[in-house]
C-alpha cells in the first residue's frame, strides 16, 4: 500500500469512529422497570407507577418535560423501558432480576419491602445499577451498605414520624393509641415506628391494642369491635389497597372514625377510590409530599395535568415516586456527562448519583442517607374533609426532611426513641 | 359481658361467611371427590358480578332495596353459567383420573379464571357499600353492628337448612346421597350420575358465588380475593370432615368463634387460630368431626 493509501485508510477509520460516537449515543439506554402488574398491589400502586414510568419516559424522550429536564432523553440518549411484573414474591423476583439484569442497562423498580430486601444484595452481586423507587423499609441501607443500589423514595420512618407529630400537635391531650396493620414487614415496621414516635413525643402514652391482620384478609368485623371497645383515642393504620378500603367501608358505618381519631399513614391512594366515604377528620399521609399533598408549583401542575390527561385519573403517590426515580436517574446521567463522559459508564453514573440533589415532582429529593444512596424528602400530612360533595385534604402540614428522617449513620428506631434528636 | 357477646356475635358473623363457601366446597367433594380449588375464583366472580349488577342497579336510580335482589341474581348467574361451563367443559373429561390430577385441573381453572377476572374488570377494585350501610345499625352493649350482618347470618342458616332438606327429604337428594355412597352401584341402578354431577357442581358454584356476592358490599372487590377464601374454606371443610354439610357448619362455627376470641384477647395468635383448631380436631379425629366411616372394598 502506498503512503497515500495508508493515509486514506487512516482517515476513513477516523471518520468512521467519529461517526460512530453519536450513533452510540443514540442507542437507547435500556431501563428495566419492575412494578406490580397483577395481584392486589397492581390497582393501587403497580399500574399507576407503570403509567407514571411510561408517561414520563415518553416525555423525556420527546424533550417535553419542563426545565430543568427539558433536554431530550438522558443527555440526548433515548431511554427504552422493559417492564416486568413484580408479583410472585421475593424468590421469584430474584430469578426475574437475574434475567432482567442481562437485558438492560439499569433496573428501576420494586414496591414491596420484601422484594427490595431480597433484590438489593443480588444487585450488588451482579454489579447492576438498581434504583428502588417505592418500598419503605428503612432496613435496606440501615442494615447494609451498597454501591450499586439507590432508593429515590423516602423510608417508612418519615411516614410515621410525621403522622405522630401531626397527630400530637393537633391533639395534645391524647392519652392512648391502638393499631390495625398488616402482619408483614410493612405493617409491623409502620406500627413499631408510630408507637415509638408517639411514646417518644408523649411519654406515658398507653397502647390499648395492636391488631396485626393477615394481608388482604378483607374481613375486619372482630378487629373493628375490638378497636371500638378499646377506648383508644387514636387508631393508627398503614393499610393499603383492598385492606384500606375494607377498613373504611366496614369501620365507617360502625362509627370507628367518629369515635376515634384515625390515622391512615399510607391512605392517599385510597382517596381516589373511596372519595367521600373517608369520614371527615381522618388524618391521611401520602408517603411523601405527593398527590394532594404536593406543593402547587408549575412542575407539579405539569405532572398532574399530563397524567390526568393521559389516564383520566389524578396521579397517586406511586406515580409520583416512579417519576422521581426516572428524573433522578436522568440527573445523575447528565451530571456524569458534564463531568466529561460523553457516554457515561455505570461507575460514572453511580459516582454522579451519590449524594445527588435533584428536583422531583413534589419537591427536592436529597440522596442524603445510606452513604448518599437513600433519598430524603419533606413530608406532608393532612386531614380529610368533604367540601361540596368532594373529598378534600385540608390543614396540610409540611415537615422538613430533617425533622422526620434520622441523620446519616443513625438507625431509625434509635433515632425515634431518642426523641428525634438531630 | 358485652365483650363476650361481641366475641360470639363477631364469631357467628364470620362463621356464616365461612359456611357459605365451605358448604359448596364440601358438597362438591362429597359427591364428586374433587377438591375444587377454582371455588375461590367462583367466590371472586360472585363478588365482581354482584358489584357490577348492584352497582348498575343503583346507578340507574332504582330503589336501593332492589340491590339485594341483584346480589342473589349475581350468585345465580355465576352458578348457572360457570357451573355447567366448568363441569361439562373441563371436569367431565377428567373423571376417573386420580384425585390429585383433578385437583391440579381445578387449580389450572383457578389461575385461568383469576386472569379472566382481571381481563374483564381490570386490576382496580370495585366497591359497593350501599347494601351494607342501607339497613342501618343495631347495638350490642356499646357496640354498633350493621343490620346487614344479621342478613348474612340469616342467609347462612336458611342455606344450610335448605341444603339439608334438599339432601335428606327430597327424592333428588336421596339419589345424590346414593351417588355419594357408591357411584358405580348408583349408575347400575339407573341413576343419571352425570346429571347429578352437573347439578351438584352448579349448586356448589352458586354457593361460592353467593358467599362472594354477600361479601361484596363489605369489602373492596379486588384481584386476589379468592385466594384467602379457598385456604379458609379448605380448613373448615377438613375440620368438619370432607363431604359433611353438618361438619362444615360446625367447623365454620368453631373456627369463627376461635378467631374472634383470639382477635380480642390474644391478637398475636389470630393468624394461627384456624390452624390450631384444625390441628386440635385432627389429633382427636384424623378424618374430621363428621366424616363418615369409609367402607373398605374387597
Amino acid at each position: 500500500m502506498t503512503r497515500t493509501g495508508w493515509l486514506g485508510t487512516a482517515l476513513l477509520t477516523l471518520s468512521c469512529s467519529l461517526a460512530a460516537q453519536p450513533a452510540l449515543a443514540q442507542q437507547p439506554l435500556k431501563v428495566g422497570v419492575v412494578t406490580f402488574l397483577s395481584g392486589p398491589a397492581a390497582g393501587p400502586f403497580g399500574v399507576p407507577a407503570r403509567n407514571g414510568f411510561e408517561l414520563v419516559a415518553e416525555m423525556i424522550n420527546a424533550g417535553t418535560v419542563p426545565a430543568p429536564y427539558a433536554g431530550k432523553g438522558f443527555g440526548g440518549r433515548p431511554i427504552e423501558l422493559v417492564v416486568i411484573d413484580e408479583a410472585g414474591g421475593p424468590q421469584k423476583q430474584v430469578a426475574e432480576f437475574r434475567n432482567l439484569a442481562e437485558r438492560v442497562d439499569v433496573v428501576v423498580g420494586y414496591i414491596s419491602s420484601g422484594d427490595c430486601l431480597a433484590i438489593a444484595p443480588v444487585a450488588e452481586e451482579l454489579k447492576k445499577l438498581t434504583v428502588l423507587f417505592d418500598c419503605g423499609t428503612p432496613r435496606i441501607f440501615e442494615d447494609a451498605s451498597y454501591k450499586y443500589v439507590f432508593r429515590t423514595g423516602g423510608t417508612g420512618t418519615m411516614d410515621n414520624t410525621a403522622a405522630a407529630l401531626y397527630t400530637l400537635e393537633r391533639n395534645p391531650n391524647i392519652r392512648s393509641i391502638a393499631g390495625i396493620n398488616q402482619n408483614y414487614a410493612w405493617g409491623q415496621d409502620s406500627w413499631t415506628d408510630f408507637e415509638a414516635a408517639m411514646k417518644a413525643l408523649k411519654p406515658g402514652i398507653e397502647v390499648k391494642t395492636s391488631q396485626m391482620t393477615k394481608f388482604m384478609s378483607g374481613q375486619f368485623g372482630a378487629e373493628i369491635s375490638t378497636l371500638l371497645s378499646s377506648g383508644a383515642d387514636v387508631i393508627h393504620s398503614s393499610f393499603w389497597g383492598g385492606d384500606l378500603e375494607g377498613l373504611v367501608l366496614q369501620g365507617a358505618p360502625r362509627g370507628l372514625f367518629q369515635k376515634h381519631l384515625v390515622v391512615l399513614s399510607a391512605g392517599e391512594p385510597g382517596i381516589n377510590r373511596l372519595g367521600t366515604k373517608i369520614p371527615d377528620g381522618t388524618i391521611i399521609g401520602a408517603r411523601g409530599p405527593f398527590g394532594p399533598f404536593a406543593p402547587d408549583t408549575d412542575f407539579n401542575r405539569w405532572f398532574k395535568n399530563a397524567f390526568q390527561d393521559r389516564y383520566n385519573v389524578p396521579p397517586n403517590y406511586a406515580a409520583y415516586k416512579a417519576t422521581n426515580a426516572l428524573l433522578g436517574l436522568k440527573t445523575a446521567y447528565e451530571k456524569a456527562q458534564k463531568a466529561g463522559a460523553a457516554n457515561p459508564n455505570q461507575d460514572q453514573i453511580i459516582a454522579a448519583f451519590e449524594n445527588l440533589t435533584f428536583e422531583g415532582v413534589g419537591g427536592t429529593v436529597k440522596m442524603a442517607l445510606g452513604k448518599g444512596h437513600q433519598a430524603v424528602m419533606d413530608n406532608a400530612i393532612g386531614t380529610a374533609k368533604t367540601v361540596g360533595g368532594e373529598l378534600r385534604i385540608v390543614d396540610v402540614k409540611r415537615y422538613p426532611a430533617d425533622r422526620v428522617n434520622p441523620p446519616e449513620g443513625t438507625k431509625s428506631e434509635a433515632w425515634i426513641k431518642s426523641g428525634f434528636k438531630q | 359481658m358485652s365483650n363476650v357477646l361481641a366475641v360470639l356475635f363477631d364469631g357467628v358473623v364470620y362463621s356464616s361467611w365461612l359456611f357459605l363457601m365451605a358448604a359448596g366446597l364440601t358438597l362438591i367433594y362429597g359427591v364428586m371427590k374433587i377438591l375444587n380449588i377454582a371455588h375461590g375464583s367462583l367466590y371472586a366472580l360472585g363478588a365482581y358480578t354482584a358489584a357490577t349488577l348492584a352497582g348498575a342497579w343503583l346507578a340507574a336510580g332504582l330503589p336501593a332495596a332492589g340491590s339485594y335482589a341483584m346480589l342473589a341474581l349475581a350468585a345465580l348467574l355465576v352458578g348457572v353459567v360457570m357451573g355447567p361451563l366448568l363441569e361439562r367443559g373441563l371436569l367431565k373429561w377428567m373423571y376417573g383420573k386420580d384425585e390429585v390430577v383433578l385437583l391440579l385441573v381445578t387449580y389450572a381453572a383457578f389461575l385461568i379464571l383469576e386472569d379472566a377476572t382481571k381481563l374483564i374488570w381490570g386490576v382496580e377494585s370495585q366497591t359497593l357499600s350501599e347494601p351494607y350501610s342501607l339497613p342501618g345499625n343495631f347495638q350490642i352493649g356499646d357496640l354498633a353492628y350493621p343490620v346487614y350482618n344479621l342478613l348474612l347470618i340469616a342467609v347462612a342458616i336458611v342455606t344450610g337448612l335448605a341444603l339439608a332438606w334438599a339432601l335428606y327429604r327430597t327424592r333428588q337428594g336421596k339419589l345424590l346421597l346414593a351417588v355419594i355412597h357408591d357411584r358405580e352401584i348408583s349408575e347400575a341402578m339407573g341413576i343419571n350420575v352425570n346429571r347429578v354431577y352437573l347439578v351438584t357442581f352448579s349448586v356448589g358454584s352458586a354457593l361460592a358465588a353467593l358467599g362472594g356476592a354477600l361479601t361484596a358490599p363489605t369489602i373492596a372487590v379486588s384481584p386476589g380475593i379468592g385466594v384467602e377464601v379457598i385456604v379458609l374454606s379448605f380448613a373448615v371443610v377438613v375440620v368438619g370432615g370432607l363431604g359433611s354439610l353438618g361438619g362444615a357448619a360446625l367447623g365454620a362455627l368453631m373456627v369463627g368463634i376461635a378467631r374472634s376470641a383470639a382477635v380480642r384477647y390474644w391478637p398475636e395468635a389470630e393468624l394461627f387460630t384456624i390452624y390450631f383448631v384444625m390441628a386440635l380436631v385432627l389429633v382427636v379425629r384424623p378424618r374430621g368431626l363428621f366424616s363418615a366411616p369409609e367402607a373398605r372394598r374387597i
